[in-house]
């Protein structure tokens, strides 16, 4: 009887335990985000979006930090997104599992927990020194992609895996070949889970400042990369150009880390504005993640 | 053309390996057009392994190896030239468990048309959807609805889902791994209704660790256990006068 009391007794004191834990992470969350919200929320206008980074703290604004931000993430998405989709879907679907497939398998594992400046460091000296491509857009961008390569090929191998392998084996007794089981049964059934994993992989690469200062991203740009489109008097018009690719950049993390730095109490306030709107982009991406893993759910 | 009582699959001498362990044991049978035969035995005995070799289903399994020779109409089906899509629309399979695509009714039964070498029109790709639908004896049931998604079908009607889609390939061999085992008594009924309307126009095979269905619906039966062919022959001659002991114990439930 007395037994039988203990033990309710230790599960109450865990189910407490677990509150208060879950509490405390909850706590610290809102004083982090009220405290920013409080210094930054009454900085952000219709100006800060629009003005280059200034000496004068008040006119200060973050254009060619979003811009710039933005820029390397559609680069680093373009490169990232198709060869570690390609990736993920040769090593589950095709490679022969055997000594080399595990090597590797452990090896990509592990590059996915490897510190950012270390990839900050290869960068550095891949892409800005030997391939000569300085501290442009391209070179960030390559550099974010190498960061979320790994994670990208990890969400989608696991994202394949789940897909039953009854489905394969229906689709290859009705006679398709193995691409098209994979392009048109598997990889549709397992879409949700890799863009998922796509998105909470971005959504990393956006905050992420220091292999980006290591391969020496300026902190202060009072320009725009070149627009990818232009329009002028000249024929065809509209014209496309990516010459951007290879301008200076600075993204949002390392504005703010900049402003931070500064000795003048009013770029606090800006850096609070420019954190507001840093939590803000990987919030909405991640609640998007959630949501889409949420709708993906199927019942086979 | 008439195959009936025509030696449609020629088995000879197979034996399969999952890497070192040897499933099947010099496998010989031979299996007749338009007609059912049930592979009956208890689990682990090779059936399943045996029908998965003769639509090559088995070349998925990593390790696997098989000697002897499986000819269909004539042809070695392990040769060189034999084109294994090709085979696999011939020879078409349902499976143990209802596997439609998580995707409609319809683009479960047009998907083996679509996966074909040439183009299909939409007007032939409805009428084939509809006669499979209906040669599955699932049509009434599912013509109001037939662009929702497959799996809001019970396990009966995804099971029939399964065979309209192999029907759609117009194949001239079924395979059926063990069909019912996943369906409840009243489903399972109408799926062997269907095998042997099926016989008619196809050559059936099926497996089944159920010895009543393999008496209820086929023409001849082959009983294996732990790899080995105990006994072929007539349905009706294994289960009144099997010729070897061990059929007799199994037919009349002494274990299994």
């Amino acid at each position: 009887m007395s037994k039988g009391k203990q033990r309710q007794q230790w599960d109450n004191i865990f189910q407490f335990l677990g509150i208060g834990c879950v509490v405390f992470g909850l706590l610290i969350l809102a004083v982090l985000v009220i405290d920013v919200c409080m210094d930054g929320l009454g900085r952000i206008s219709r100006d800060f979006f629009f003005n280059y980074p200034s000496r004068k703290p008040e006119q200060a604004g973050i254009l060619s930090a979003w811009v710039g931000t933005l820029w390397i993430m559609v680069t680093t998405g373009l490169i990232a997104v198709p060869l570690g989709i390609a990736s993920g879907i040769y090593l589950e679907e095709y490679a022969r599992k055997n000594r080399l497939s595990n090597f590797i398998e452990i090896n990509i594992a592990n590059l996915a927990g490897v510190p950012s400046v270390i990839y900050g460091i290869l960068g550095l000296g891949l892409f800005v020194r030997a391939m000569h491509l300085d501290r442009s857009v391209l070179a960030g961008a390559l550099t974010l992609a190498l960061l979320i390569l790994p994670v990208i090929i990890l969400t989608t191998r696991e994202a394949l895996k789940a897909v039953p392998f009854s489905i394969r084996e229906a689709a290859f007794a009705l006679g398709a070949t193995k691409w098209q089981t994979v392009s048109q049964q598997v990889l549709p059934a397992a879409f949700g889970n890799i863009l998922t994993g796509i998105i909470l992989a971005m959504s990393r690469a956006v905050g992420e400042t220091a292999p980006l200062i290591m391969i020496g991203a300026l902190t202060y740009i009072p320009f725009l990369p070149q627009s990818p489109v232009s329009v002028s008097a000249d024929f065809p018009f509209v014209h496309f150009s990516i010459a951007g690719l290879f301008d200076y950049f600075t993204v949002l993390p390392i504005q703010i880390f900049n402003w931070v730095s500064r000795p003048q109490h009013g770029f606090a306030f800006a850096a609070a504005a420019g954190i507001v709107v840093l939590l803000a982009i990987t919030l909405l991406m991640n609640s998007l993640a959630i949501y889409l893993r949420h709708k993906n759910q199927k019942r086979w | 053309m008439s195959d009936k009582n025509i030696c449609v699959l020629e088995i000879r001498d197979v034996s399969s390996f999952y890497g070192p362990k040897q499933i099947l044991k010099n496998i010989a049978l031979d299996v007749h057009g338009k007609s059912v035969t049930s592979l009956m035995g208890p689990s682990g005995c090779g059936k399943s392994t045996l029908i998965r070799c003769i639509n090559r289903m088995n070349d998925l399994v990593p390790n696997f190896r098989l000697e002897g020779r499986i000819s269909y109409n004539g042809e070695d089906l392990y040769s060189r030239s034999v084109d294994v899509t090709e085979l696999r629309r011939d020879i078409g399979m349902v499976f143990q468990k209802p596997n439609p695509f998580p995707k409609s009714i319809f683009e479960n039964i047009a998907y083996g048309l679509k996966v074909q070498g040439s183009p299909v029109s939409r007007g032939d790709l409805e009428s084939a959807v509809e006669d499979s639908l209906r040669k599955s004896a699932l049509w009434d049931e599912v013509k109001d609805r037939l662009h929702e998604s497959a799996l809001s079908l019970s396990g009966g009607q995804q099971q029939r889902l399964c065979i309209a889609r192999a029907l759609a390939v117009k194949p001239r061999v079924i395979l059926f791994d063990e069909p019912c085992s996943a369906l409840d008594p009243i489903a399972t009924a109408r799926i062997e209704e269907l095998i042997v309307q099926l016989k008619e126009k196809y050559t059936i095979l099926i497996v089944t660790h159920n010895m009543q269905q393999a008496a209820r619906v086929s023409d001849m039966t082959a009983f294996l256990m732990l790899g080995d062919l105990i006994e072929y022959g007539r349905t009706s001659d294994i289960f009144t006068k099997p010729q070897k002991k061990i059929t007799e114990e199994y037919i009349t439930g002494r274990f299994g």
